[in-house]
């Protein structure tokens, strides 16, 4: 029997194509708009979540704030190696400063940032050296003036065919040897372009363009086997009473937990996608209600359809089974083309605006379920409409 | 009782409306029809002739009065039942033909058949063979708009008769139709009648009720007379028909 409803419906979708095609709009945009919502919302947050880990995963960030008194005190190595030979679970514990500078190279010039970091530092972010090799222990001791490149800095001075390495640029007025390039990174934490950066030993930087052996920050990598609360207490403790803060001060300093940040920014992004998709799904709703007119109209314009079929001996049920396979039928066509543009919005639209395309089976499953259920709940109305004419009235109507 | 007629009528009534507005559409109807009649129903409008036809096509129930088809009192039967009735044992042929637009002349016909629940070879087959029968096999692709008055009603004529009816009810099937038409429809009729097949038709054109074996008159809700067929296209014994007013 169902299969001859069935038979029944998709003739009669045939009979009215355009009508049918034009009813399913609704459902093809909504289906359509839910999907590539919620798809580049999981593109967004995907790029949030590889943005965050570069960071490095399991890292702390400290850096010192301003306090009441306005001033900053800023760290020096020994609070970084107090960090890391007293607090239990910490790995590796790194220093960075930063200058501005500009870089000259066979009569180009760039302006860009000077970063000084040591090779624990490219260790606890999880940096690679893809050309040359990083810096080595004596030259980070002896502040020795060899620098990586970041890869803004490669293309922007250096000719793309030939390797840097071995090269020697200019800093403002410092020199220096390129021994590697750094791995490309792409927007950083504070909105800073990582790979726009060269990269010296610390005590190189500290010396030559600082003029002080203070640290901007450090950051710290622990294992992951301890508590992050665990250590971010120690750390605290250890840092309050290294710069003698009696009780009542507060910490002038912050310690960021990269694991948290990812966290709360994965919360806001999920809230983000979930409330679009609310919104993309009003439409498909939108949707469900022109299905349900047209199949109010088809029943008005087919009643005499229905009559010749009740007169040739369809049972009300089997005529309410027709309508309803139809609404469903519907919906469900509408539910699939709609996955499929959805498909193609996503891929050129996540091209458009920089995010990876990550496709979710489940949502594009719950959509299309989700289409057919409302054919269900709009169809019923106009289909027990159908069923339940007098086969008469409905065979002299006209 | 040797033998059950195929229609008994008892007593029909039918009133349309309540309180004063109701209309008493039949007053009493006692009819008999057998087997492999074939019966013209005629009468000046609103004399109850297309009531009496929705009650023996099972389409509706009569207010008061006994309708027993093979024996089964119908007005006791609920929608669904009368509707399983109308399956198998009725064929409808109307006169505005109401074929389904857009759909080509076999599907039309198989119709009757998908709400058997056939399969689909023995659909395509007993649509061929009922489009054969009333000459329309090299028209089975076309739909209704490429055909004439005359073809559709002889698709619909088809599609009455794909299922193997015991009977074929036709109100006025040559109503839209030219004289010419009008008399092959009726010639179909007739030997559709001759195969076996009861017909009962509404008419109001004399020389259309002269095809049949029978003429029954109707008048006020009443039947006013039952004349034996003018004009007999085969003779067909063992008939009678047994009509009191």
């Amino acid at each position: 029997m169902f299969g001859a409803t069935l038979l029944l419906s998709l003739r009669e979708i045939r009979r009215h194509l355009l009508r049918s095609i034009l009813t399913t709009l609704g459902i093809i945009i909504g289906v359509a708009a839910v999907v590539t919502m919620v798809t580049l919302g999981n593109g967004v947050t995907a790029s949030v979540q590889e943005e965050i880990s570069s960071l490095g995963a399991s890292n702390f960030i400290v850096f010192p704030v301003r306090t009441d008194r306005g001033t900053v005190r800023q760290f020096d190595q020994g609070d970084v190696d107090a960090v890391a030979q007293q607090i239990a679970g910490v790995e590796v514990a790194a220093g960075n400063v930063r200058s501005n500078a500009t870089a000259f190279y066979n009569g180009q010039d760039w302006d860009t940032q000077v970063t000084g970091a040591d090779s624990a530092f490219l260790q606890a972010q999880s940096i690679d050296v893809v050309e040359g090799r990083a810096f080595t222990s004596e030259e980070e001791t002896s502040g020795k003036n060899v620098c990586l490149l970041g890869p803004k800095v490669r293309e922007a001075i250096f000719l793309p065919d030939a390797s840097p390495v071995g090269e020697t640029m200019r800093l403002g007025s410092v020199s220096c040897n390129v021994i590697g390039v750094l791995e490309e990174r792409g927007q950083g934490g504070g909105g800073a372009d990582d790979d726009d950066t060269v990269m010296m030993p610390m005590k190189t930087v500290q010396r030559r363009f600082r003029g002080s052996d203070k640290i901007d920050y450090f950051v710290l990598k622990y294992d992951s086997a301890y508590s992050a609360s665990v250590i971010q207490d120690a750390l605290v403790d250890l840092l309050r009473e290294r710069r003698l803060l009696q009780a009542a001060e507060a910490n002038d300093f912050n310690v960021i937990d990269t694991a948290q940040v990812n966290d709360a920014l994965g919360a806001v992004t999920g809230a983000l996608t979930a409330m679009v998709a609310v919104i993309a799904s009003i439409s498909l709703l939108v949707g469900g209600i022109g299905i349900m007119n047209i199949m109010l109209v088809s029943v008005t314009e087919r009643t005499r359809e229905i009559g010749i079929r009740l007169a040739i001996g369809a049972l009300a049920r089997e005529v309410r089974l027709q309508f309803l396979t139809e609404a469903v039928v519907l919906c469900a066509l509408g539910g699939l083309a709609g996955l499929l543009l959805a498909f193609f919005a996503s891929v050129s639209l996540a091209g458009v605006i920089d995010v990876p395309f990550v496709f979710d089976p489940m949502i594009n499953i719950l959509s299309f379920v989700f289409a057919s259920a409302m054919g269900i709940v709009f169809g019923y109305y106009p289909a027990r409409r159908a069923s339940q004419l007098d086969p008469i009235d409905a065979l002299r109507h006209e | 009782m040797t033998k059950q007629p195929l229609i008994e009528l008892e007593g029909i009534t039918k009133v349309f409306g309540t309180g004063p507005a109701a209309f008493k559409a039949l007053k009493g109807v006692d009819l008999t029809i057998d087997r492999g009649q074939f019966v013209a129903i005629m009468g000046p409008s609103g004399s109850g002739k297309s009531t009496t036809m929705n009650i023996l096509g099972c389409l509706d129930v009569p207010t008061d009065g006994i309708f027993r088809f093979r024996g089964v009192e119908v007005q006791r039967l609920n929608r669904d039942q009368r509707s399983l009735l109308r399956r198998r044992y009725l064929g409808f042929v109307f006169q505005g033909f109401n074929l389904l637009s857009r759909t080509t002349a076999l599907e039309n016909v198989e119709l009757p058949l998908l709400y058997r629940g056939e399969k689909k070879s023995v659909r395509r087959d007993a649509a061929m063979h009922a489009l054969d029968q009333v000459g329309l096999a090299p028209w089975a692709s076309h739909t209704p708009t490429e055909l004439s008055g005359g073809q559709q009603q002889r698709v619909a004529i088809a599609r009455a008769l794909v299922s193997d009816p015991n009977v074929l009810l036709a109100d006025e099937p040559t109503g839209n139709l030219d004289s010419e038409r009008s008399v092959e429809i009726m010639e179909l009729l007739g030997r559709l009648n001759a195969d076996g097949i009861t017909v009962i038709m509404v008419t109001h054109e004399q020389e259309m009720a002269a095809f049949a074996k029978t003429v029954i008159h109707f008048r006020d809700g009443l039947v006013a007379s039952v004349e034996r067929g003018a004009r007999n296209l085969e003779p067909v014994p063992d008939s009678t028909i047994e009509g009191a007013a």
